[in-house]
């Protein structure tokens, strides 16, 4: 080790004139986001190259760079590539991506490494209402469910919101008790929904609740991606407001933050979030949760590096949950939904085992 | 000139009033301390001078404008106040932490300019805490830890800075550096400081003007020189004592009786000792 400087600044600063601009970043940032992003390419080759049809890595990547036009299964690989395998994995990395970003914040919000889209039932909420559009709504067109998701979402957020923040109380532990029993409590309402709902609307309903990529193309792709478009950026620049919140409520009006109006924005960018993953995905749980938590001890808990890294970490994790799904029991697949389940449930509980030893 | 004051202030937690119709000025320029025993309502009354509480009735008003209706990133240019045992997040480095005090100069895309380095690397120095600007503030010790949300405060660029019992669970000699360190900014930066004390010792040593409450009300305020009289703290704190000059600084000292104290007066130790006080006097 090279003798350090203490007064060093543990950030990188973005800086910019015209229009006036500055942002700064963890400087571990830019070497751990292009480590993630070589695993997710990496991960991305091996996951279009497995399957019924398989193709070698080094064709998938030429088809992708389209240089090889020349070989003689070109047609059949364009067509495997571009049009099956290739949209599905992108959606895979932003609906990752949305959802692990929407846990981070949820995370700073509550100041609670514990909260999760998931797990607090805004992502049930979210699937609650999209059930009710698909049983009960057939004439609708499919282009109002990611809103029907959205609604869900808010009120589910909002729901948590009024009865966990009664009178500025938030413990950890109440809050996380609320969100489980409000998960719950939604699944319940779903479950008698799909009871007494038409058979094949609810075979329908069902398939997208697991929580899966199966099948989806570029317009899954578009909309998610216009819609991460508009909120994470806004979630970039509301960065700072969540360090400022993790100091305490005290501190952040000492510091002139409006705090409730400030948390209230802040969840809805996370129900936002949240819900534009559950409208192309379905529920897959735990990414907002480990996604989040992995990447605090990368990156630090400063949020302006924790947001872009956890969403590029999400992403990989939902690409890779993705590929195991197809592979473990191929030529059938598991929903990656249940993949991420069973990464994230153990994660879970061992962070619950911890905390009531830390 | 600055002026921050009470008018007719009454708070409440709930519906459990703590202070009611309670009127008070800082002096500017100063040190003031607020003293009194537990659930007097120091704490409240500098929680309703910084907007964390929002008054029943009456007002805090700064330079003739009422806290509450000023914006509130300007009024924490002017004002800034530490609570009472802050906790950082885990691994948030003191630099960052410091950092942070820039949050009301910031804007949505003016998010770190050079000043808010400038002004947080001096707060950095001033305060001492440079030297480990890069550790976590979760693995400093109590007074370093301190001086590190002192540091946050600064970097505010606020002419006020209010503490809400800054020494509360630091050892004794921690106390003094986080005491002599707002001694300094105080003399030094012109800062006009505000804070609650519990050891009216300390507040003797180290404020230029005392405010002594008891039961929500203000008992004594002035010159800790003037005002810490036996009276005084016997109505203040319902303690017997005696008070002397203290050895260093020549503030006065307060010494409790207690049951000591009265154990060595069946001994007759202590009343000689009086009469000596009492006739030198």
């Amino acid at each position: 080790m090279t003798a350090h400087d203490p007064s060093k600044p543990s950030w990188i600063t973005l800086r910019a004139q015209r229009p006036p601009f500055s942002y700064r970043i963890d400087r571990r940032v830019p070497l751990v986001a292009l480590a993630i992003i070589a695993f997710t390419l990496v991960v991305l080759v091996l996951s279009i190259s497995f399957g019924e049809y398989d193709i070698s890595p080094l064709e998938v990547v030429r088809t992708i760079l389209n240089v090889n036009q020349d070989h003689p299964d070109y047609a059949n690989y364009a067509l495997v590539v571009h049009t099956f395998r290739l949209p599905r994995i992108v959606l895979a990395f932003l609906v990752g991506a949305a959802l692990a970003t929407s846990g981070a914040i949820m995370q700073g919000v509550t100041r609670n490494p514990l909260a999760d889209p998931f797990l607090l039932g805004v992502s049930a909420g979210a699937g609650l209402t999209a059930v009710a559009v698909i049983v009960w709504f057939k004439t609708l067109p499919v282009s109002v469910l990611p809103w029907a998701a959205f609604g869900g979402a808010i009120i589910a957020s909002i729901l948590i919101y009024v009865l966990a923040w009664k009178q500025g109380s938030s413990t950890p532990i109440r809050l996380i008790l609320i969100g489980v029993a409000l998960q719950a409590g939604i699944a319940a309402i779903t479950t008698v929904m799909l009871l007494f709902g038409d058979i094949q609307a609810v075979q329908q309903a069902y398939v997208w609740l697991t929580g899966s990529v199966y099948g989806r193309n570029w317009e899954h792709v578009q909309a998610l991606g216009g819609w991460l478009l508009i909120f994470m950026p806004v979630a970039l620049l509301s960065a700072r407001s969540l360090n400022v919140l993790g100091l305490g409520d005290e501190t952040a009006k000492g510091l002139g933050m409006r705090v409730e109006p400030q948390r209230i924005l802040l969840l809805l960018i996370s129900a936002a979030l949240a819900a534009g993953a559950v409208a192309v995905s379905g529920t897959i749980g735990f990414v907002g949760l480990v996604a989040p938590h992995v990447t605090r001890r990368l990156v630090g808990p400063s949020h302006e590096g924790l947001l872009p890294v956890s969403a590029l970490f999400g992403g990989a994790l939902v690409v890779l949950s993705d590929l195991i799904g197809r592979w473990v029991i191929s030529p059938s697949e598991l929903p990656v939904g249940i993949v991420t389940a069973m990464i994230g449930a153990p994660y879970f509980l061992f962070l619950l085992v911890r905390s009531r030893h830390g | 000139m600055s002026q921050l004051t009470a008018r007719n202030l009454s708070l409440a937690y709930e519906n459990n009033i703590i202070i009611e119709n309670l009127s008070v000025d800082i002096p500017d320029g100063k040190i003031t301390a607020l003293v009194g025993p537990n659930g007097c309502g120091k704490s409240t009354l500098l929680r309703g001078l910084s907007r964390l509480l929002k008054a029943q009735s009456g007002g805090a008003v700064l330079d003739g404008q009422d806290i509450w209706k000023l914006p509130t990133k300007a009024l924490a240019k002017r004002l800034g106040i530490l609570p009472q045992g802050p906790v950082a997040p885990e691994g948030l480095t003191v630099h960052e932490l410091v950092a942070q005090g820039r949050y009301p100069h910031q804007s949505w895309f003016q998010q770190w300019s050079r000043e808010d380095e400038r002004i947080t690397r001096e707060a950095l120095e001033i305060t001492g805490v440079l030297e480990f600007a890069d550790r976590p503030v979760d693995t400093l010790s109590g007074g370093q830890r301190q001086r590190a949300w002192i540091a946050m405060t600064l970097a505010q660029d606020s002419e006020y800075i209010l503490l809400d019992e800054p020494t509360t669970f630091l050892d004794m000699a921690y106390q003094i550096e986080v005491l002599d360190l707002l001694h300094d900014l105080n003399l030094e930066r012109g800062k006009i400081i505000v804070m609650v004390l519990h050891d009216l010792n300390h507040a003797c040593r180290y404020a230029d003007h005392l405010v002594a409450m008891c039961g929500g009300r203000i008992v004594a305020q002035g010159d800790p020189m003037q005002v810490v009289t036996e009276e005084m703290v016997q109505e203040v704190f319902g303690m017997e004592c005696r008070i002397m000059p203290d050895p260093v600084t020549g503030t006065p000292m307060v010494v409790p009786l207690g049951r000591s104290a009265k154990l060595a007066r069946q001994l007759d130790l202590v009343n000689e000792c009086h009469v000596r006080v009492l006739a030198s006097a």
